[in-house]
């Protein structure tokens, strides 16, 4: 009876946690669409949506362009958004685990320098790979990205069959300072394109439409569905690869798998919307302080959760100082530092009664 | 159960384990003891697998760990490690749930309603069902402890290894875990494969003790051969005597604290005071002690030493804690202090000092003879009536515990002798008596100065004892009849 009453609450638990996060995602969604310098209601922005998905009718004034502004314009932005968002916060609560380490983020293995050097080498150069043409730069960069890791992992399993954490952080934190250092020079080499390197390093998410959407988006699914089925062995691992083997995980291949399929998210998300940072690092913890550390749902709770985020994020960023557009990464930092101090210390407040 | 043959291996080119061999039966407990850097947690992480051997096999239940896949093996061994740390809130019942982990099956895992009354048996077992939802990192070290273990339990495995399983846990918790490892392995067949600092736990609770030294096997058998005092210097390097323990034929191992030599404290004969009521003795340190006395008998160490007088008519039910009342009352404390009682008068009773070739004893013998016995022919007699000898023998030297008993025995002749020289006869069988029907005795020693491995009645010690209570009984007997004729 007892033992019943407890099996409920944990699912009530959960039924709770994907209900809030939910709604915060879908309250988002609408809230991006609806503000710019041309407002929309919620009621208008549901019809076009719903105009479009079952071609029901559209009330009288809702006109073309209002329409286009939703699908053409806000709705792409806003998806890629919420899209970017749980890529990072995913990858960045693997990382986590994978690591025993809550002060890393997607970044830390390096996958972004790569991405981010592929990037500027094709502003710097002005590269245009034909077949690609204006894609080339995202191109460019996932590609870069998943050399990075590829790396990464080759030269942490020649240094040591067993591939200990240890190992692999230290090689990612050395290729990453070494490419960091390439961009860093062409930077300082530069004229014309700083201005536009800069902006990208800083991270967007605007002007992109749904080309860069569809781009993201195989990466996106093959990338979470590999990470949520190995959401238990994340649990294992965070307890140390030791334990985690006296547990019955495959560490090596557990291992390769999630640090493939993480930096499979982390790579996409830099090429297509620059180094964002905070949400990987942040968004886990918050979650984790929610609802607890089991990975099995912290990954897909994080990943609403980062969406929303990173969709609030970029509406703050394009309309606090409107027109102007205040880089997206400024803005995470800005509203996440501050509300997660605030859920630590409470959550530290009531530890202590 | 488990095989390991001349395994070697370490970590990098460090040969850590070196030509290791031996094998566990299914059932037992095993420990592996060693100084620290022996070797003893690597040997643990190869059996558990997670550290490969260089050379050599372990094989469990006739296949070697290699053919066993990691669920598989997992499903075979659990271990508890010195506690993993945990940078995130897991909560308990999370992280035992992980321990089902090797039978789990499917991409997202779901704990079975089997699982789950598994999991909840567990906890029940390591009694942390109460904490089940608080943050592991909440908890104190002995708590976790419990947890760790509950996680290897729901493994279901048939072989358990530890490392250090008592490290954090507080005595109670200490002896309540290694009864039920006990238990386990008695009645589920489990086997314990365990890491022990603490050399009289592992004593007490392992069938099989392994002793590691720079990773090779110094002894492997079961705790009374591995543990003793020679094997156990040369593989620590300390000194240490060994004892047994008074329940069980398990030995036990004592430390003895390094001791800056001490001024020789000596026993005089001026130290003894003497009144009508009570003879006692106040020494400025403790003096290790063998005694039959009501209060403070057997073997021990006390300071304190007391002769008290009692009226004949002295009767009751409860001697001894009527004894501890009156030394509490009279300012002695009952746990640092040999007490005896006697109907004598104490001012008869004789002290006296005999030194010889630096030996020096104190002797001190009160006699009441109103009821002499013939140990002999004792057993014609029924009913008990009470009469004392009371002999006090303090040394000053060291003693072994064989010259304890020695000198109880030569101060037991000496006296004997005195009765017959006296001709103190047996009311009863009309016979040479050889005591009286309550004597008591005590030996006590400094344990510092001269060490005396017997005392025997022809050792110098032995000779000294004889004569000084041969002596000083006649005295006391002569005082005695002397009082009693006046009466």
């Amino acid at each position: 009876m007892r033992k019943q009453f407890i099996r409920m609450s944990t699912k009530n638990k959960h039924v709770v946690a994907y209900t809030a996060t939910a709604c915060f995602l879908i309250f988002s969604v609408f809230l991006g669409i609806s503000i710019g310098t041309f407002h929309i209601t919620f009621k208008d922005i549901f019809q076009i949506i719903f105009n479009q998905l079952f071609h029901t009718g559209l009330a009288p004034d809702i006109d073309e362009s209002m329409k286009s502004i939703v699908l053409d314009i806000r709705l792409p932005r806003v998806v890629l958004a919420g899209l970017v968002g749980a890529s990072l916060a995913m990858a960045g609560a693997c990382y986590q685990g994978l690591l025993q380490n809550p002060l890393a983020d997607p970044y830390t293995l390096g996958v972004s320098s790569g991405s981010s050097l592929g990037a500027v080498l094709v502003l710097f150069f002005g590269i245009q790979i034909p077949f690609f043409g204006s894609f080339t730069l995202p191109v460019v960069s996932i590609f870069m990205g998943f050399l990075t890791i590829l790396a990464v992992i080759l030269f942490a399993n020649f240094i040591e069959k067993t591939m200990r954490i240890e190992t692999i952080v230290l090689t990612g934190i050395i290729l990453s300072s070494f490419l960091s250092a390439f961009i860093s020079l062409m930077i300082a080499l530069t004229g014309e394109e700083l201005r536009q390197i800069v902006n990208w390093l800083l991270g967007s998410v605007a002007m992109r439409g749904w080309g860069y959407v569809l781009m993201l988006l195989p990466f996106f699914l093959i990338g979470s569905i590999l990470i949520f089925v190995n959401g238990t062995e994340l649990n294992a691992l965070s307890f140390g690869e030791e334990k985690a083997k006296q547990l019955g995980v495959h560490v090596k291949r557990r291992k390769l798998f999630i640090l493939a399929s993480s930096s499979c998210l982390a790579g996409a998300a830099v090429a297509i919307s620059g180094t964002i940072g905070f949400v990987g690092l942040v968004i886990p913890h918050v979650n984790r302080l929610l609802w607890g550390s089991d990975y099995r749902h912290l990954l897909p709770l994080s990943a609403i959760f980062g969406a929303a985020f990173l969709i609030l994020a970029d509406l703050v960023s394009r309309t606090i100082v409107s027109p102007t557009e205040l880089p997206i990464g400024v803005i995470t930092a800005l509203i996440g530092a501050p509300s997660f101090a605030f859920i630590l210390m409470k959550q530290r407040m009531e530890r202590r009664g | 159960m488990l095989q390991v043959k001349n395994i070697s291996g370490g970590y990098q080119g460090r040969k850590i384990i070196e030509n290791l061999s031996f094998s566990v039966k299914k059932g037992e407990i095993f420990g592996i003891l060693g100084p620290n850097g022996s070797g003893k947690t690597t040997l643990l992480k190869m059996i558990s697998g997670i550290l490969p051997v260089k050379s050599g096999t372990i094989e469990l239940a006739g296949k070697p760990l290699s053919a066993y896949s990691p669920k598989k093996l997992a499903q075979n061994i659990a271990s508890l490690p010195q506690l993993p740390t945990q940078m995130f809130d897991y909560t308990v019942l999370e992280t035992v749930a992980l321990g089902r982990y090797p039978f789990q099956t499917g991409f997202f895992k779901r704990l079975t309603g089997e699982d789950e009354q598994i999991i909840q048996k567990a906890m029940e077992q390591t009694n942390i069902s109460h904490l089940k939802n608080k943050a592991i990192n909440e908890l104190s070290g002995g708590e976790k402890q419990r947890v760790f273990l509950a996680q290897a339990l729901v493994q279901n495995p048939v072989l358990l290894l530890l490392d250090e399983p008592t490290n954090h846990l507080d005595i109670s918790h200490q002896k309540i875990m290694l009864d039920q490892l006990k238990n386990w392995t008695q009645s589920n067949g489990l086997t314990v494969v365990s890491i022990f600092h603490d050399l009289n736990l592992a004593s007490l609770y392992c069938d099989k003790l392994l002793l590691l030294k720079d990773g090779k096997a110094v002894a492997v058998d079961n705790s009374s051969v591995v543990m003793n005092e020679k094997t156990i210097e040369q593989v620590y390097g300390v000194s240490i005597v060994k004892q047994s323990h008074p329940e069980l034929a398990r030995p036990q191992m004592l430390i003895i604290p390094e001791q800056k030599q001490e001024e020789t404290y000596k026993v005089t004969k001026r130290d003894i005071v003497q009144t009508k009521e009570l003879i006692y003795l106040k020494a400025a340190s403790p003096l290790k002690t063998l005694s039959s006395a009501i209060i403070g008998g057997g073997f021990g160490w006390h300071s304190t030493f007391v002769n008290r007088h009692v009226d004949k008519s002295y009767n009751c039910q409860d001697s001894r804690s009527e004894m501890a009342d009156f030394l509490q009352k009279n300012g002695f404390d009952q746990h640092a202090t040999v007490a005896m009682m006697t109907a004598a008068c104490l001012e008869d009773g004789v002290v006296s000092e005999l030194e010889a070739e630096g030996v020096s004893v104190v002797i001190v013998v009160t006699a009441g003879l109103s009821n002499a016995v013939d140990a002999a022919n004792s057993i014609k007699r029924n009913g008990i009536a009470s009469g004392t000898i009371n002999t006090w023998i303090l040394i000053n030297g060291r003693l072994s515990d064989q010259a304890f008993i020695e000198s109880v025995m030569t101060a037991t002749e000496a006296k004997t002798k005195a009765l017959a020289d006296e001709k103190v006869l047996d009311p009863v069988s009309n016979t040479i008596a050889t005591g009286t029907s309550t004597d008591s005795i005590l030996v006590a020693a400094t344990q510092k100065g001269i060490f005396h491995q017997h005392a025997g009645t022809i050792t110098t010690l032995g000779r000294l004892i004889g004569r000084g209570v041969y002596e000083s009984t006649i005295q006391a007997i002569q005082l005695n009849q002397k009082r009693r004729g006046r009466t």
